[in-house]
């Protein structure tokens, strides 16, 4: 497998399609930035798809090209953790829309020769579902012995065990949700807003331009970190006090430390997003309803399902709180779903599932294991 | 299975490979690790403790975090041929719904709890004027989770007032199986097997 070139670390690959858009046309050609770690077994029952978050990318489990930083999932991933390299072959797709080598509006038209921008259509968590299935065919994996993400990841694992119930022998998904809901998509609204403000952002068409709507990306990251986090893991990190001064200035300058953090976050990101797919991914999942197409009832989109399922919440977490977990079990249990759901305790909100999560991990491992895995 | 409290002994020996079972309170799951390794039994769980949740699902159980006195009506009307309640029915704030969810969901339904109306716990009541404190009630007053303790009589009486089946019955003193003779003043536990 190692002479495999559709197999390893910063893959690129162009495949003709087409994907089929919920929108209603389709796209072609697609093209995916994706990594692998392991070795597909022999009878190819051992792959395993990580589903990245809104700004999340392909970097599981290695150094990010960009920030340096390391892989943002290396707790669960890696030697030793409950998704690991040597049992199990571990794909993560840059999903569409997005802007670290997958097709997104950043990615050039090849019938304009010119950035999509605005153009590039508009797309669903299922859209991007189905993208990745293209890829999984290319790479001869017919049947994923797991689907595991967390948030939106959480939505493409649902969606893939929805769409797909043949191919998805298990999906984890963790602090995710079966639909946004008005607050959900109102934050979103708040950062979308943010960036067409911003002069800079030139209606999409800012590719090429000196000017880059940073500022308007920036805020938007600013207010969704905000939702990431929690009133008690931001009074415990930061409380009231200043940055770097003794005393309020009177001014706007960052006076409080959770500003200066803010601030931070918001230039950091930046750094390595783009602002048209930062607009189009947070509509994916704005969009996103898995019930809406099952006449409303949610057990529907399970109706008969072999797959099993194992959901995480955190106490924590109010951007996809434990209800929204305990809506997708309930519709499980009415489908007859094999179904695992636990809330685990943590302080630090929505992002809890990225950070240590020794419980976590354990529910995984077991999960996994108790698949064969 | 020789590790199994005696109740759930009894409840995993009855059981015919091949059922649908859901067990209701189904703590760290040990029964359902017994059904699944004596049985190829693929049961379902709903627990209420976090802690116990994760143990379950680490052993690769399919065990859901809920309350039985509100997470019941979300499961589909037959949903299962055995819904097992044990040691769990004096815990809940209505065991009546409890119950009628139970038979709702299961074809049959198997029903173990501590007997409140073993000797010992009416001499610790009657001659010691105290809330009694024994080895299967090991609460005191103020602590215990049992808030709704229940007499082998009262349960046999609520049963067929409710108009289901008693299918099968067992009695335990201790770890050992008892006759039914006298169930009321000397079992320490129950086991029923119940119907619609």
């Amino acid at each position: 497998m190692s002479e495999d070139g559709r197999f390893g670390l910063d893959r690129r690959t162009k495949l003709l399609g087409p994907v089929r858009l919920d929108s209603g046309g389709q796209f072609a050609p697609v093209e995916f930035a994706y990594e692998t770690y392991g070795e597909l077994n022999a009878d190819k029952s051992n792959a395993i798809l990580v589903c990245h978050a809104l700004t999340g990318d392909q970097y599981l489990a290695s150094t990010h090209p960009v920030t340096g930083k390391p892989g943002w999932w290396l707790r669960l991933v890696g030697e030793g953790k409950p998704v690991d390299p040597a049992r199990h072959c571990i794909i993560c797709i840059n999903v569409l829309g997005s802007c670290m080598g997958s097709s997104g509006p950043a990615s050039f038209d090849p019938g304009t020769d010119a950035p999509y921008g605005m153009e590039f259509p508009v797309i669903t968590i299922a859209d991007m579902v189905r993208a990745q299935a293209i890829l999984l065919d290319h790479l001869g994996i017919e049947r994923l012995a797991c689907v595991v993400g967390g948030s939106m990841g959480g939505m493409q694992a649902l969606t893939w065990a929805s769409l797909f119930p043949d191919r998805v022998q298990s999906a984890i998904v963790i602090a995710s949700t079966a639909r946004h809901s008005a607050q959900n998509i109102a934050f979103h609204e708040v950062g979308r807003q943010a960036i067409m403000a911003d002069p800079n952002w030139q209606g999409g068409a800012y590719y090429g331009s000196l000017d880059q709507p940073d500022a308007g990306l920036a805020v938007a990251r600013m207010a969704a970190h905000i939702t990431y986090l929690s009133e008690e893991g931001l009074t415990e990190k930061f409380g009231r006090r200043l940055q770097d001064r003794d005393a309020k200035t009177f001014g706007f300058d960052a006076d409080f430390q959770v500003e200066s953090y803010l601030r931070y976050q918001g230039l950091s990101f930046v750094e390595r997003f783009d602002a048209n797919s930062y607009l189009y991914i947070t509509r994916a999942m704005d969009y996103y309803d898995l019930a809406e197409e099952h006449g409303g009832v949610l057990a529907n989109a399970f109706a008969g399902t072999r797959t099993r399922f194992c959901l995480v919440s955190f106490d924590s977490d109010w951007l996809y709180p434990t209800i929204e977990s305990k809506r997708i079990v309930k519709a499980l249990n009415a489908a007859g779903a094999a179904a695992s759901f636990v809330e685990l305790s943590s302080p630090f909100g929505h992002d809890s599932f990225l950070l240590d999560a020794p419980e976590m991990n354990r529910i995984v491992d077991g999960f996994l294991k108790a698949g064969g895995l | 299975m020789s590790t199994l409290r005696p109740d759930l002994a009894i409840i995993a020996g009855t059981i015919p490979a091949g059922a649908r079972v859901l067990d209701v309170g189904c703590g760290d799951g040990a029964l359902m690790a017994a059904l699944r390794d004596a049985k190829g039994i693929d049961a379902r769980g709903l627990e209420i403790e976090s802690a116990n949740v994760a143990s379950a699902v680490a052993r690769g159980l399919a065990v859901v975090q809920g309350d039985a006195d509100t997470d019941l009506a979300d499961y589909p009307d037959d949903g299962f041929d055995y819904a097992i309640l044990s040691q769990t029915l004096q815990t809940t704030r209505r065991p009546d719904l409890v119950l009628d969810q139970l038979l709702r969901i299961g074809k049959q339904a198997f029903v173990s709890f501590p007997n409140f109306a073993q000797w010992k716990i009416r001499f610790a009541h009657m001659i010691g004027g105290r809330m009694p404190v024994t080895k299967q009630l090991p609460h005191r007053w103020y602590d215990t989770p049992n808030i709704h303790h229940v007499t082998i009589d009262d349960f046999k009486s609520f049963v067929a007032e409710r108009g289901f089946t008693i299918e099968g019955e067992w009695y335990l003193s201790g770890e050992k199986a008892r006759g039914a003779g006298l169930a009321n003043l000397l079992a320490e536990h129950a086991v029923f097997l119940l119907r619609r």
